[in-house]
């Protein structure tokens, strides 16, 4: 979807600021929400791809003016109405007042370090072979779907060159839609600064996206 | 995301949370209740990011990289298996890249669409590279950018940005400073910040540790 998340070049005031000495959370309520999101993903049962729409799928407005956790706790709390975890009248009341719905697991403490552990890798077998290869020309498509993807807008209509191929990889537009896995070859592609920001662009600037090959065609 | 919560009451004093705050320990209560989480779980969570799994580490691949000329060609070769042999791997790193700094080109990673970033090697990412302004900047005028940073990369060295737009993460190896033959590996990773292995900054100089 074309959202507010999607910032890549968009002009923005102010510097980047970074903080001397960060912390690793700032007020214990972020440690609190980092923690359940990342716990409810197990009987919650919903995938990164899904996670990432909830997130972004909102107003401008609302997006950006939420602090990063705030967006992760909005996310959460769609993901866990819609599938009627919980109901909006217990987040107000703050307490359960409807019956736990059936989950299949949860996570527990002995489980923890195995499953940071192995993560969740996306590399899948490949049902055909690459249709791309490192050197070719290829143009990014103009998309702009309602749902999930992860071709970012600046890229969009532009002619890059296939710098590596990833592998085969869960397809986020699918996923995020519960419409299956549905693996795709994925290439680094990388375009000259002045392709995607004309002639005013930095002359030593190469910029990379990973794309998914549904998301490019050849030139 | 302007509103960053920088809310540091921790005086358990309730009319002082705010709104955010109560809201999160709802969420808590009617999740532990319904036993979808376990406390001790989240608690162990939290420690996992706090305590174990941050910066240092990859500190240590890009020290070990520095120092042994066999182990520098594996990462750059196919980085997740040589990090991997260090015991870091895992969630939010299952396919990592290392790209290689030289005289004549930087490397910056960012992800515009969200906060992707290699958590076994670095942690939890800093705010500033989830913010609007980077997000937003990086793509565009990396060397501003770095200007922010306070540094100044010379016209004449190319800049390659990774924009992280899939499960692949990126882990910069910056140069080796000068002035620091012989050093121990544990005394190299001294010297190589976080954000050096982000790309907004260079490694510390020998001086600079002492």
């Amino acid at each position: 979807m074309d959202g507010a998340h999607d910032m890549g070049g968009v002009t923005w005031s102010g510097p980047v600021a970074p903080e001397p000495d960060e912390p690793v959370f700032h007020a214990e309520w972020e440690r609190r929400a980092f923690a359940i999101t990342m716990a409810m993903g197990m009987p919650g049962g919903w995938n990164i791809d899904m996670s990432r729409f909830a997130r972004e799928d909102r107003p401008p407005e609302d997006y950006l003016s939420k602090s990063y956790y705030q967006i992760w706790l909005a996310g959460l709390e769609r993901l866990m109405l819609e599938r009627g975890l919980i109901a909006s009248d217990e987040i107000e009341a703050g307490k359960p007042l409807h019956s736990a719905k059936p989950v299949a697991k949860t996570l527990k403490p002995d489980d923890v370090a195995r499953v940071l552990h192995r993560g969740g890798p996306t590399e899948r077998d490949a049902a055909a072979p690459a249709r791309f290869a490192a050197g070719d020309r290829v143009r990014a498509k103009t998309i702009h779907p309602p749902t999930h993807t992860r071709l970012p807008r600046y890229a969009r209509g532009h002619i890059g060159i296939v710098e590596r191929v990833l592998g085969c990889h869960v397809f986020p537009d699918s996923n995020a839609t519960g419409a299956g896995e549905n693996p795709q070859w994925l290439y680094t592609v990388t375009f000259d600064g002045a392709e995607l920001w004309g002639e005013a662009s930095d002359r030593n600037l190469a910029v990379s996206v990973d794309a998914w090959e549904p998301y490019l065609e050849a030139v | 995301m302007a509103g960053q919560d920088h809310d540091h009451h921790h005086d358990h004093d309730h009319s002082e949370l705010s709104e955010t705050e109560l809201r999160v320990r709802a969420l808590e209560t009617i999740l532990t209740e319904k036993g979808y989480v376990d406390p001790a779980a989240l608690d162990l969570l939290i420690e996992t990011y706090e305590t174990k799994v941050g910066p240092r580490n990859g500190a240590r691949v890009v020290a070990r990289a520095w120092a042994d000329p066999a182990y520098r060609a594996r990462l750059l070769k196919d980085a997740t298996p040589a990090i991997a042999e260090l015991g870091y791997a895992g969630r939010q790193g299952e396919h990592i890249v290392a790209l290689e700094n030289t005289p004549h080109l930087h490397n910056m990673v960012v992800c515009t669409l969200c906060s992707c970033y290699p958590w076994p090697v670095l942690g939890l990412p800093p705010v500033w590279y989830k913010s609007a302004p980077y997000r937003s900047k990086a793509v565009k005028d990396p060397r501003g950018v770095l200007r922010d940073f306070g540094f100044e990369l010379p016209e004449s060295t190319r800049i390659r940005v990774w924009d992280s737009t899939a499960e692949i993460r990126y882990l910069v190896l910056p140069m080796r400073p000068l002035g620091t033959d012989g050093w121990s590996e544990e005394r190299l990773a001294d010297l190589v910040t976080r954000d050096s292995m982000i790309g907004t900054a260079l490694p510390k100089q020998p001086h600079e540790v002492a």
